[in-house]
């Protein structure tokens, strides 16, 4: 079958697939084989230990709790991004668009590294925090889980804002004026009209953000450090630091399969929200 | 516009402004911080001072990683252009089944944890005898540039009009010739600014480089985060501050050729 198909035009195709294959697919299909396939043949060993230990729930509790922290936080100064930018005209929009894509194009480790100079007892919250008598007194947010998911939703913000932008500007502002002719209040049309229509890009965007805040590395390391542990730190210890690979190994499957799940499941999402309206 | 309308439209732009301010804040502190004279990090800092720029040349390992991470990001760019154009002529004029399937695979890499598919590429090169940090790294840079590439010059070239390459083909030319004087030129602004992006993300990428690197191969980011945990000091900052010069040019470049929010498509 293939043979008939055969297309010179798609054979160009062909070097990248290969590649990728060998050096990108395979490896993870070899991980995942070898987690539970050793040389003395099947075993679930590592995986019955791993989640046998506390600890290790503890750190997969963690780990979603930071990463469904970070996603809300996104989410609710998100949102009225989004909508600002889909007004916006001009030179606010210039200025909007400059904000949110420009810390995209700069490294995690500049902005994990500038978050431990903001969050320091001296940085730059805690003055202002004291400066409007919020705090009482300077107080150190680094190393601390609500320095974490500033610093953590400082980095993904701008994934949550593009999807949800993205869909907000193909709605028809119509529907929302029509939603006034016929008597609706502004908050029945936000929550009826504008939200609804607006599901699919949150759910792309916190599936982005979600994924993304479970699998972190350099941002815990640098904001919350070692005695706070998450799936990938643990992974990234294991295998940096504690030379353990069968503990990483077995950490990076459960961190694959939580990240595939997330997006898998909000594309099933995404596609069963876009059925339905 | 009713009373309520400007009230929601003025509290909405407040919330966009504080957002953009939370955005830029990183990037305006360490610029701060970089032209600071104290050894500290204190904002505002005491006097200004071009202290931790001149310090940057005598820095041990900074050149040599950052020389390190040029060649690696600008190989693993050109070998995804390649690659990943000639991938995407197949994607949109050929007969290839499960076109959908193939974007998705050749775009995942930037949805799976960067750490665990540096730790499956580590396992498997080591399998294979590939102990090289240099060509590790190179090997492992070409995933990670190829989404950039994949994503935009794939939809820059379904808006191509291929007739253009027959009729360069009638006139004479071979399909590849013809492919590179006409497409190329064509497509240019979708091979800079998808190169440019796949080139930040190599420069800038951690949880893969980390698995690939020794004592005499690092890259730039590795190399920070060494001197972020031996001795912090506003150095890092410098260093970080030219960084975010780089993506400010590489965000005026990409406005010009594609515009800002083409840049933002999701």
């Amino acid at each position: 079958m293939i043979a008939r198909r055969l297309d010179p035009v798609a054979l160009l195709a062909a070097p990248a697939l290969i590649y990728l294959f060998i050096v990108y697919a395979a490896p993870i299909i070899y991980l995942l084989g070898r987690s539970i396939y050793t040389d003395a043949g099947w075993a679930f060993g590592a995986y019955t230990s791993f989640f046998a230990d506390d600890f290790n729930w503890k750190v997969i509790g963690n780990t979603l709790r930071i990463a469904l922290l970070v996603t809300l936080l996104c989410l609710v100064i998100g949102y009225p991004v989004a909508l600002a930018l889909a007004r916006a005209k001009g030179w606010s929009q210039v200025i909007l668009l400059a904000a949110i894509i420009l810390p995209l194009s700069v490294g995690v480790v500049v902005k994990a590294f500038a978050w431990q100079i903001v969050l320091r007892r001296d940085g730059v919250v805690s003055q202002l925090l004291v400066g409007l008598g919020i705090w009482d007194e300077p107080q150190r947010l680094l190393f601390t889980e609500a320095g974490l998911v500033i610093g953590a939703a400082n980095v993904f913000l701008p994934f949550m804002i593009l999807p949800i932008y993205s869909v907000i500007r193909q709605i028809d502002p119509r529907l929302s004026e029509a939603g006034a002719t016929l008597g609706a209040s502004p908050w029945y049309r936000f929550t009826r009209v504008s939200l609804p229509l607006t599901l699919p890009g949150i759910v792309a965007g916190m599936a982005f953000v979600l994924s993304m805040t479970v699998s972190m590395f350099v941002i815990p390391s640098l904001l919350i450090g070692d005695r706070f542990q998450t799936l990938a730190t643990l992974t990234g210890r294991s295998f940096l630091l504690m030379r353990n690979e069968q503990l990483g190994s077995t950490t990076a499957v459960v961190l694959l399969v939580l990240a595939v799940g997330i997006v898998v499941g909000s594309s099933l999402l995404a596609r069963r929200l876009g059925r339905n309206t | 516009m009713t009373p309520v309308e400007r009230l929601s439209n003025a509290i909405v732009a407040v919330l966009a402004t504080f957002a953009v301010i939370f955005l830029l804040t990183p990037l305006l502190v360490t610029i701060a911080v970089s032209f600071g004279s104290s050894t500290v990090f204190t904002l505002p800092p005491p006097s200004w001072s071009l202290r931790w720029y001149l310090a940057l040349p005598s820095t041990s390992g900074l050149l040599s990683s950052l020389w390190t991470s040029i060649q690696i990001a600008a190989l693993s760019t050109l070998l995804s252009l390649i690659l990943g154009t000639l991938c995407a002529i197949a994607l949109v004029r050929g007969q290839l089944p499960g076109r959908e399937a193939i974007t998705t695979f050749l775009v995942s890499p930037l949805m799976l944890p960067g750490l665990v598919v540096g730790i499956a590429m580590l396992q498997a090169f080591k399998a294979a005898g590939i102990d090289g940090a240099w060509t590790s790294l190179l090997m492992a840079h070409v995933v990670i540039s190829m989404p950039y590439v994949v994503r935009t010059v794939l939809g820059a070239m379904s808006l191509f009009d291929f007739t253009l390459i027959d009729a360069a083909r009638t006139l004479g030319y071979s399909y590849p010739k013809a492919l590179i004087k006409v497409m190329v030129p064509a497509l240019a602004p979708a091979f800079l600014t998808s190169g440019m992006f796949a080139f930040l993300a190599s420069m800038d990428n951690y949880p893969i480089s980390i698995f690939f690197t020794d004592a005499w191969t690092k890259t730039l980011p590795i190399q920070m985060l060494q001197y972020v945990e031996e001795s912090p000091d506003p150095r890092i900052a410098a260093i970080s501050a030219g960084l975010i010069v780089l993506a400010v040019i590489v965000l005026i470049i990409g406005d010009r050729l594609v515009g800002l929010k083409k840049l933002a498509d999701f």
